[in-house]
């Protein structure tokens, strides 16, 4: 609780709380905040600027872009909480793995997270694509295929430190199995940086969802997502740039709450600036 | 019948440069409800020994013989190491020499002490409240508030007794105490030392204890086995060791203790010379190098020889040096 507080005396996690919460309200409430409908293409009201009726305007299609923004919210998060949490999940396992098991098993994992480190993230979504098609799923998959390898090197080095510490041993001597050393002890000394870190990876993952749908590798027309509305908005920004600027800027306000809110999380918790 | 039995034990460390003989001939005694000490310079093998009765020798280490009783019927080299997974802290425990690193820093008091009983079976206000008996019983006070609060909020005397509380939570038969008062200050020292042989007697266990302070061995224990090397150079009652010191390295061991100096010198008294290298061990008494009194038949094999009953040493000059010895 003293850490809510703190983060509520910081400026700048306060407003990333509030545009974060922002975010998150409006991709659960998307139906009761706009009665279009984000798919339906009404071609009598394409190209429209913005009014009252339509609080974004239309696009190429006649589709509400507000209802698209907010539904295309509800694919970002989507996105960014599963492979954040699968990627969260693999990557404790895999550090666990290799910081406490053999060290033959320890150099072949490491040189598994260094060769998945190695390949650019497009070309990754790329090669990916082509094998399997288009889909959110695979926007997942990449996540998680790039997120993995750091967040299982924090976990290996964290847990190499801890394994020969005297509590470990202490545990050991007390007739803890290896399973149990790592759930008690180990894991409770790696999650909080982890937790941190992953917090301030949301808007990189937001923003690859964003990236690979603009690219017309993620989700698959006629879906909304952030990335698709400023690829449609892309093509005719001179004359309209309504669309580009609905598709972009929830984009800029989501990767911006999230590193505020990141940034002050990893402050607030970080033991070395506590009491200060 | 004795808590613990040791005969014959030999324990080799395969190294670059070839094995090393870690422990030689190696047996001893703990009695059931007596307090065993043992001493003996950094690098004997007192390590060794702890691992090699817990079952925890590194990768490289082994038991190449003997054997290790426990309650006169478990041969402990011979158990699975679920076998002695299920003895650990159940039945042998183990407090260390570091009471600040002993404890999870990330974890409260409480949640240590409730999470080491998980094999009891107990409900979890059944765990809390055997938590705050062990704490009352090693004296932390407001035991009840103590539990919420995290191991760096106690001082490093208060962390070693919550160790002492957590090893002795299950009413082992054995507890295996690794030089639990030689990063505590001297007060400190005197209190641990009192709060523990307390405790051996409330619960009735036997006490293996590590120490290089002699001043504490002789305080506290009722047998002692002298270290030298890896081996076992002289064991017997502390009466005997203290009084009569049969061994040469037992002699100068005493001699070197500060606490037994009766003039005041600039210089500590020491031992010249070094452990011999475990990898190449002299055929005959391993001390032979740095012994005063030394003669040709030192470089034969020494067996163990009685002294009086109990009391057992490995130097050929007993009988004929004892009565220097009692002068020294």
């Amino acid at each position: 609780m003293r850490s809510v507080r703190r983060l509520l005396r910081e400026p700048l996690g306060v407003f990333g709380l509030a545009l974060v919460l922002l975010v998150i309200f409006g991709a659960i409430f998307a139906d009761l905040l706009t009665s279009w409908d984000p798919t339906r293409i009404n071609p009598r009201d394409r190209f429209l600027g913005p009014s009252t009726d339509h609080l974004l305007g239309t696009d190429q299609l006649g589709r509400d872009l507000f209802a698209r923004v907010l539904h295309g919210g509800r694919i970002a998060l989507y996105v960014a909480l599963v492979s954040t949490a699968i990627s969260l999940a693999i990557g404790i396992v895999l550090g666990l793995i290799a910081g406490y098991g053999p060290r033959w098993l320890d150099n072949l994992l490491i040189l598994l997270f260094d060769a998945m480190k190695s390949f650019p993230t497009v070309m990754l979504a790329l090669a990916l694509v082509t094998i399997t098609g288009p889909s959110l799923t695979a926007v997942i998959v990449v996540v998680i295929l790039v997120n993995v390898p750091g967040y299982a090197r924090i976990v290996r080095t964290q847990t190499i430190a801890i394994k020969t510490s005297e509590f470990v041993t202490a545990a050991q001597s007390m007739g803890a199995s290896t399973t149990r050393i790592l759930r008690v002890h180990i894991m409770p000394n790696v999650i909080g940086p982890l937790v941190i870190l992953a917090s301030m990876d949301i808007p990189v993952v937001i923003a690859i969802e964003a990236g690979m749908s603009f690219l017309g590798l993620g989700v698959r027309p006629p879906t909304p997502s952030w990335g698709s509305i400023l690829n449609d908005g892309f093509g005719q920004i001179r004359e309209t740039p309504w669309i580009a600027i609905a598709g972009g800027l929830p984009i800029i306000i989501t990767t911006l709450g999230f590193t505020f809110l990141g940034e002050t999380l990893r402050d607030v918790f970080d033991p070395r600036l506590k009491g200060r | 019948m004795s808590t613990l039995s040791i005969s014959g034990l030999n324990v080799y460390f395969s190294t670059e440069d070839g094995p090393l003989h870690a422990l030689k001939d190696v047996g001893f005694d703990v009695p059931e409800r007596r307090i065993v000490g043992i001493v003996g310079e950094s690098g004997c093998g007192k390590s060794t020994l702890i691992n090699a009765i817990l079952g925890l020798l590194a990768d490289n280490g082994d038991i190449r013989s003997g054997e290790i009783v426990f309650e006169g019927m478990r041969d402990l080299t011979k158990l699975s190491a679920r076998g002695m997974q299920d003895l650990r802290g159940l039945r042998i425990s183990t407090v260390f020499q570091d009471p600040m690193g002993a404890l999870n820093p990330v974890l409260s008091v409480g949640r240590q002490m409730t999470n080491i009983q998980y094999r009891s079976g107990q409900s979890h206000s059944e765990k809390v409240a055997r938590a705050i008996e062990m704490l009352k019983l090693v004296r932390i006070p407001d035991a009840e508030n103590a539990l919420a609060r995290y191991p760096h909020q106690f001082s490093g005397g208060m962390k070693q007794r919550i160790a002492i509380a957590m090893a002795l939570m299950m009413e082992p038969a054995l507890l295996i105490a690794d030089e639990p008062t030689t990063a505590l200050d001297a007060t400190l020292e005197v209190t641990t030392i009192e709060l523990l042989k307390d405790l051996q007697e409330k619960i009735g266990c036997s006490v293996l204890f590590i120490s290089h302070h002699l001043g504490v061995i002789a305080e506290l224990c009722d047998d002692v086995v002298v270290m030298y090397a890896g081996e076992v150079v002289e064991r017997g009652t502390v009466r005997d060791v203290f009084q009569r010191p049969s061994h040469p390295y037992t002699r100068r061991l005493l001699e070197c203790d500060p606490a037994r100096q009766t003039q005041r010198t600039r210089v500590l008294p020491t031992i010249p010379g070094e452990i011999p290298d475990l990898r190449a061990r002299p055929a005959g008494c391993v001390f032979a190098a740095r012994c005063l009194d030394r003669h040709d038949g030192c470089d034969q094999h020494q067996p163990e020889r009685s002294v009086s009953g109990g009391h057992a040493v490995r130097c050929n000059l007993v009988g004929s040096r004892q009565t220097q010895g009692e002068q020294a």
